[in-house]
């Protein structure tokens, strides 16, 4: 008995953080913010030869997602919600969504530029210029 | 019968509210992920414009990379100070919510600052939103993030007026746990911003 009131006593406390969880969230946060920092102050300075395009793309986005599960855990608190986890299985559906719409623009579109032959593309930039 | 199985049959009026509670913020919760499919669709947009600067000035020119990581610490420590607000509310202090939240007002007002100040910049160099695709494309997307911003700037200035005269009721605490959500939810997006459009306008 008195074991259970001691952990329901406990339970808003732990679904809602400690000032521990938002320190060690902020420090995180400003870690990796500053790793990306640097990163392109490096690639700048070396006129953008090294690190290549690519890893810096891949660095950067695993940076910023690394960033965005350190937020939705140490800010959100989301790891530690109750059954049945709603806030998570919405995030869930609203991260594919976004996944889906992002993907598929950047895929349609890169598709389109590439299909276009030179000459009609050289066309289409001449038009837009005397267009506007 | 267990005492579990008693209490959930009858719930106390506390325990009550608390459920109610939870549905509300739960109810937020859900409007803030339609604005992250909102977010979403610019960033989709804006990731598909990003090249086409129909020769105009592209991130490498246009962005400073001191700058934007000024606005992006300032965004969140910010988003720091708010909940250690938010946990100061839980526990019933009300001077130290006020402090938190009126420290965190501040610094959503330099970020704003900054931002129009950014704007302004770009506007008075002739590289507004009618330059390109892509300018187009960026001020749609970081004006929406800054229009959040300001948004939450009135309501937390609200929110401090509404503590500060009735205290720490229950429904002040559960519009306050709202807007730490929201806020934290704003410095979630802001980092996707800073990474995509800025730090990867700068690179590529």
């Amino acid at each position: 008995m008195s074991e259970r009131t001691a952990k329901n006593a406990a339970k808003p406390d732990a679904s809602y953080g400690t000032t521990l969880t938002y320190v060690s969230g902020f420090v995180l946060s400003l870690a990796l913010t500053m790793c990306a920092y640097l990163l392109v102050k490096r690639h700048v300075a070396n006129h953008h030869i090294s690190p290549t395009d690519t890893f810096m793309v891949i660095a950067l986005s695993i940076l910023a997602l690394t960033q965005l599960v350190a937020q939705l855990v140490f800010f959100l608190h989301l790891d530690s919600e109750s059954k049945p986890r709603w806030n998570l299985v919405v995030l869930g559906f609203a991260i594919v969504i976004v996944v889906i719409v992002v993907a598929g623009s950047l895929w349609i579109m890169y598709h389109l530029n590439y299909n276009m032959t030179p000459q009609q593309q050289s066309n289409y930039l001449l038009h837009q210029d005397g267009g506007v | 019968m267990s005492e579990e199985t008693v209490q959930a049959l009858h719930p106390t009026p506390a325990q009550e509210r608390r459920e109610a509670d939870n549905k509300t913020v739960f109810g937020f919760w859900l409007y803030l992920m339609t604005d992250c499919v909102l977010f979403g669709s610019l960033f989709a947009t804006f990731v598909v414009l990003r090249n086409s600067t129909f020769g105009g000035p592209g991130g490498q020119t246009l962005f400073s990379l001191n700058f934007v990581l000024a606005e992006t610490l300032i965004l969140l420590t910010s988003s720091f100070t708010c909940g250690l607000g938010i946990l100061s509310a839980r526990r019933g202090h009300k001077d130290r919510v006020l402090v938190s939240f009126a420290i965190t007002f501040l610094l959503g007002l330099a970020f704003i600052g900054l931002e129009l100040h950014e704007f302004n910049h770009l506007y008075n160099d002739g590289d507004s939103w009618r330059r390109s695709g892509f300018l187009s494309a960026f001020f749609t997307l970081v004006g929406t993030h800054g229009l959040h911003i300001s948004t939450g700037l009135l309501w937390m200035g609200t929110m401090m007026v509404r503590v500060k005269k009735a205290g720490l009721t229950r429904l002040n605490v559960r519009q306050l746990t709202m807007l730490s959500l929201f806020w934290h939810f704003l410095d979630i997006i802001w980092i996707f911003i800073f990474t995509v459009v800025y730090l990867m306008g700068i690179v590529l």
